[in-house]
């Protein structure tokens, strides 16, 4: 982009005067700083520090060795990814829905998004318990209609935890998009009609690849908070379906292993840093939230 | 133009001719127009359904869960309101939950000032590590604070919470803040200089009323960021301070009762008035 306009080049002299004085901008960031330090910095590093106590590796070793802790971390990829496939699919149609529709509409379907999103994870999770008990709502439903005949065991599995945390993070993957697809002109859309293209080509080679930022910032974020889930898999899943999340959970509170519970944050971290790192492009946090309003 | 949309028609695979048939064509398009609004409707339901599942359930007169719900009372409502633990719990979070709010509102202001109108030259590090607590999961935030607040008997204390609390809430007030100050027109800042008011004048008499709706919606995602969090009140909590979302997660996992459905009525009410709120806030912004 290039200020070439005379109008342009004037506002951006100006700009350059509206600069807060180095003093006063270490001023202002200064207590934002010191409250990172004090409740982010300093106990990550005093955590990861833990991890490595008498100066060895032995508890990364027993992570790597260990099948059963490998394969929880395995696992933990496996089920953010697919919680991200899933947001993705269903979530979709939902934004272009929420983006295609009058304003009326489509402030209902916002709503729908909304709502969940702005409600404890706790209580959805407690609602996903309820719902999904033996003798939970879909149990008894899926009797009436007589689709079992004794009740299904749906609580405290995988299924579960990979159902009730797509309920939580489909909101994540949805407003990225949905930002994306209010950002695309409709006479593109238009233009492609004209061309000949019909309403599946026009969708396929024009509102996709707009929308594929939006995309990468949903799947991203979702992905990225998928790993480090706790309270979801821990009330809805069982012993079957450990993530990391749970599994520093039961080391800390129950085993009270804490150096081996650093060690596991301390991969579970790296693992979440290396995924923002390679899609830190695609990230953008702010999308998400700025469209709130 | 008609010799393109020949060419086009032309690249569809015969098989597809039948549906080239008008009627058939106008039939297929209502039966996938109406598959995809039935399938949209489904998912909306399935957004909706378990947070608006608990409302229900917190009238039943029944102490275990059935569904349609048995009754009409209000009494798990006030076993909810009389039980001295439910209530310590609500006050504590409510009291972290409001002074997160101011403290984080402040501090999370000033900073995105200096990163929008500062001349820092690690202003995106300062940003990126502000959003940090964002993507760190919860659970080494809650197991690092755990370790950090220990020795200095911070677990289950006010201000532990608050510090733990307000580095959560941070990243809400920043991504809101920044956006309002982005779009507010600097040369109105800069007219109010020339008029020879100060820096901290042209804050609070021109920049400050601009950008409140901006800092009013991020005083209340703040708040909710902190009264609803769950997993790093679970680590940092004790005997002594113990916040609504710690007692929670511990009914859900050992005492599931109907109180759990009033409380989460109760807080569902509460986030839904609040997003209410910043709405009409934002309705009324004059560029938005």
């Amino acid at each position: 982009m290039t200020n070439s306009s005379p109008h342009s080049s004037a506002r951006s002299t100006l700009s350059s005067a509206r600069f807060y004085s180095p003093s006063a901008s270490l001023g202002l960031a200064a207590p934002l700083v010191a409250a990172l330090v004090a409740g982010f910095l300093y106990p990550v590093v005093r955590l990861v520090a833990l991890s490595f106590s008498g100066g060895t590796f032995d508890h990364y070793r027993r992570i790597f060795s260990e099948p059963l802790h490998l394969g929880v971390l395995l696992s933990t990829i496996e089920v953010a990814l697919v919680v991200t496939i899933a947001s993705l699919v269903v979530g979709f149609p939902v934004a272009y829905l929420m983006a295609r529709l009058r304003k009326g509409l489509a402030g209902v379907v916002a709503a729908c998004v909304f709502i969940p999103l702005w409600t404890s994870v706790l209580i959805r999770s407690y609602a996903w318990v309820v719902l999904l008990q033996r003798n939970g709502i879909v149990n008894q439903l899926l009797l009436e209609i007589g689709i079992t005949d004794g009740p299904l065991k749906l609580i405290y599995t995988q299924g579960a935890v990979i159902l009730a945390m797509t309920h939580v993070l489909m909101p994540f993957m949805i407003l990225p998009i949905y930002s994306a697809l209010r950002a695309l002109p409709p006479d593109y859309i238009r233009a492609a009609r004209n061309l000949g293209a019909g309403p599946v080509r026009a969708f396929v080679a024009v509102t996709l690849p707009l929308s594929l930022p939006g995309v990468f910032a949903g799947s991203v974020m979702c992905f990225v908070l998928a790993l480090g889930f706790y309270i979801t898999p821990a009330l809805v899943g069982g012993p079957g379906s450990m993530l990391m999340a749970t599994l520093i959970g039961q080391q800390t509170t129950v085993l009270l292993d804490w150096p081996f519970a650093a060690a596991l944050s301390t991969v579970l971290l790296a693992v979440t840093l290396l995924f923002v790192l390679l899609f830190r492009r695609t990230l953008s946090l702010s999308k998400g939230l700025n469209s709130v309003h | 133009m008609s010799i393109d949309q020949a060419q086009v028609h032309g690249r569809l695979p015969a098989a597809l001719d039948v549906f080239t048939s008008p009627t058939i064509r106008a039939c297929t398009r209502g039966a996938i127009i109406l598959a995809i609004g039935a399938g949209i409707g489904c998912v909306l339901f399935f957004l909706l359904l378990p947070t608006l599942i608990v409302v229900p359930m917190s009238l039943s007169e029944t102490d275990y869960i059935e569904f349609p719900p048995r009754g009409l009372t209000l009494k798990w409502y006030s076993a909810y309101f009389n039980d001295p633990d439910w209530m310590a719990a609500t006050w504590f979070s409510l009291k972290i939950a409001l002074a997160t709010t101011a403290t984080a509102t402040v501090v999370g202001t000033m900073a995105a000032l200096s990163i929008v109108r500062g001349c820092l030259p690690f202003r995106s590090a300062l940003q990126a590590l502000a959003l940090g607590p964002m993507i760190v999961p919860h659970i080494i935030l809650g197991v690092a604070l755990y370790l950090a607040f220990a020795p200095l008997q911070l677990t289950g204390s006010f201000f532990g919470f608050l510090v733990a609390h307000t580095v959560l809430a941070v990243p809400y007030v920043i991504i809101t803040v920044t956006a309002s100050l982005q779009r507010f027109d600097p040369t109105l800042e800069l007219a109010a200089l020339n008029c020879g008011a100060n820096r901290l004048q042209a804050f609070f008499l021109v920049v400050l009323p601009n950008i409140v709706p901006g800092v009013a919606a991020a005083a209340v995602f703040a708040f909710l960021a902190s009264f609803d969090e769950a997993t790093v009140a679970f680590f940092i909590s004790d005997i002594g301070g113990k916040s609504i979302g710690r007692k929670m997660f511990e009914d859900i996992d050992f005492n599931l009762t109907p109180v759990i459905a009033a409380v989460s009525t109760v807080l569902v009410a509460t986030s839904l008035l609040l997003m209410g709120a910043v709405h009409l806030l934002n309705a009324r912004k004059p560029n938005a």
